[in-house]
């Protein structure tokens, strides 16, 4: 179980995180919706260890991440998968090497071993057909499914997903979402996914928190947020500006 | 609580403090970012094909505008080293003053500028499109080191072609000169290297070497560093390799004042 605890991030004396709170338990997907600029990526990059908070704790099986360094945290790295926004692919590998990327420089897997692998997830995705292409001459959706496959590859517990359907059509949005569930469904990974897909999300999230000017405001299933009689939750799923005092 | 405001005198010192703390900071980082760069360099595991992919980057696919540079610069030497030295009947000193000129100076200075136009520019800028489409960070969650893979392969590369791409401007420039003088003026070919021969020494070889190795480092350490810590987006990237190629042309001239003065 991924534990946050009050966790707070300034940039430059500008306050984004101001006390979060969060639990996300195993095997469940977990989405945080809020406006842009928000701070959910803020957020989302202090639990996969990009970012240290000012204060607060992030515990994952009760070790504090905050607090470990260099090989411990590599430790915990190792158990995890991230999607980021743009997929963050290597330009200068094809699909599938990007895929077999972390099996080749973190593993002792044979060539062959690894060929099968990264295959098996490309196939997984539905992208057997593009493993020699490079990632500038595929799809913006492929993309997306490629840095899927390759943060799936080496069957990590724990997956992050940064928007991983900004900037694509409505049918690619709901191909990447059924992807997701399938595959969370076949691996029981821990999902965690920053989101802002409405209404699209609540159709797969296990549990839905919505962060807002740097606090977890709501946080429960998919149909408590949707019933939700917190008007700032309401107004942004009914994609409604907010009101200024 | 607020800051009481200063004494108007007060405020160009507090300015002058804020700046040098920014200097005295951006040094710190520069020479930390070193510092692990070297621990990545002297430690296993050894990145072999990034190594050679940035030989390859660095150093082969540089070579033609360093053979051409090369070649230019020594028949410019040649030309105005033999019309100088026309004019007190040492002509046959134009192989010793080509070579001289070359290999202590001109030969590291200028194809380390070569080599900093045509790779560093495109290492800060690959680099900091790394940084900003998030391919670092995306190395770094998966627990493997950015410094192994990006960083140090280019300095050890660095260190290893800017020897090279200098003694290859040197071959160059020196038959570039011989070009001129022996060719077009008629100099015979046995003064032009025979002087050169008896007046170009080891410690002038030697001088030459270090500066392009020094120069190897400073580059790749600049150009390195300021693609890690590019700013936003497209501007943030352009700046930074303006700045990564500024700073090193700048940083070559003044190393090679203090390294002249100090080599033999």
């Amino acid at each position: 179980m991924i534990k946050v605890e009050g966790i707070t991030k300034s940039f430059g004396g500008q306050p984004v995180l101001r006390g979060v709170d969060l639990e996300v338990p195993d095997g469940s997907i977990t989405v945080i919706i809020g406006r842009s600029g928000g701070g959910k990526t803020v957020f989302l990059r202090h639990m996969i260890g990009l970012l240290r908070p000012d204060t607060g704790r992030i515990l994952l099986d009760g070790v504090d991440l905050t607090q470990l360094h260099g090989r411990d945290l590599d430790r915990v790295r190792d158990r995890y998968g991230v999607v980021f926004q743009g997929g963050a692919l290597f330009d200068s590998l094809t699909c599938a090497e990007n895929v077999a990327f972390p099996l080749r420089e973190k593993t002792r897997l044979r060539r062959g071993e690894i060929a099968d692998r990264v295959a098996t997830s490309l196939a997984r995705v539905g992208l057997a057909d593009i493993a020699g292409k490079y990632p500038a001459e595929v799809s913006g959706g492929m993309r997306k499914r490629v840095a899927i496959a390759r943060a799936l590859v080496t069957e990590p517990a724990i997956v992050f997903f940064d928007e991983p359907t900004t900037g694509l059509d409505p049918v690619l949005v709901n191909t990447i979402h059924r992807l997701i569930v399938e595959l969370h469904r076949r691996l029981h990974f821990t999902a965690v996914m920053v989101s802002h897909e409405i209404p699209e999300i609540f159709e797969i999230a296990d549990s839905v928190a919505m962060l807002h000017e740097g606090r977890i405001v709501e946080v429960g299933p998919a149909a408590a947020i949707q019933a939700s009689p917190n008007p700032i939750v309401q107004r942004f799923i009914h994609g409604e500006p907010e009101e200024r005092s | 609580m607020a800051d009481r405001p200063l004494a108007l005198p007060l405020v160009p010192l507090e300015a002058l403090g804020r700046w040098a703390i920014g200097v005295v900071l951006a040094l710190g980082r520069f020479g930390t970012f070193m510092l692990l760069a070297l621990g990545t360099i002297v430690t296993p595991p050894f990145k072999l094909r990034a190594f050679a992919d940035r030989i390859n980057y660095i150093g082969f696919r540089s070579l033609l505008i360093i053979l051409l540079t090369g070649a230019f610069t020594g028949m410019v030497l040649g030309l105005q080293l033999y019309l100088t030295l026309t004019r007190f009947g040492s002509e046959a000193f134009l192989g010793p003053a080509v070579a001289l000129s070359l290999i202590r100076e001109l030969g590291p200075v200028l194809a380390a500028l070569m080599v900093t136009g045509r790779a560093g520019s495109a290492l800060t800028a690959e680099i900091g499109i790394m940084r900003i489409t998030e391919q670092i960070d995306a190395l770094t969650v998966m627990a493997l080191n950015p410094f192994r893979y990006l960083v140090a392969p280019s300095i050890l590369a660095g260190l290893v072609t800017f020897p090279l791409m200098t003694a290859l401007f040197n071959v160059v420039g020196i038959f570039g000169g011989y070009v001129v003088g022996v060719e077009l003026f008629g100099l015979s070919q046995g003064t032009y290297f025979g002087e050169m021969q008896t007046f170009v020494d080891m410690r002038d070889i030697m001088t030459g070497f270090w500066k392009s190795v020094s120069f190897g480092i400073i580059v790749t350490w600049v150009c390195t560093y300021k693609g890690f810590h590019v700013g936003h987006g497209a501007e943030g990237v352009a700046r930074a390799t303006t700045q990564a190629v500024v700073l090193s042309s700048v940083l070559i001239l003044v190393w090679d004042y203090f390294l002249g003065s100090v080599l033999p």
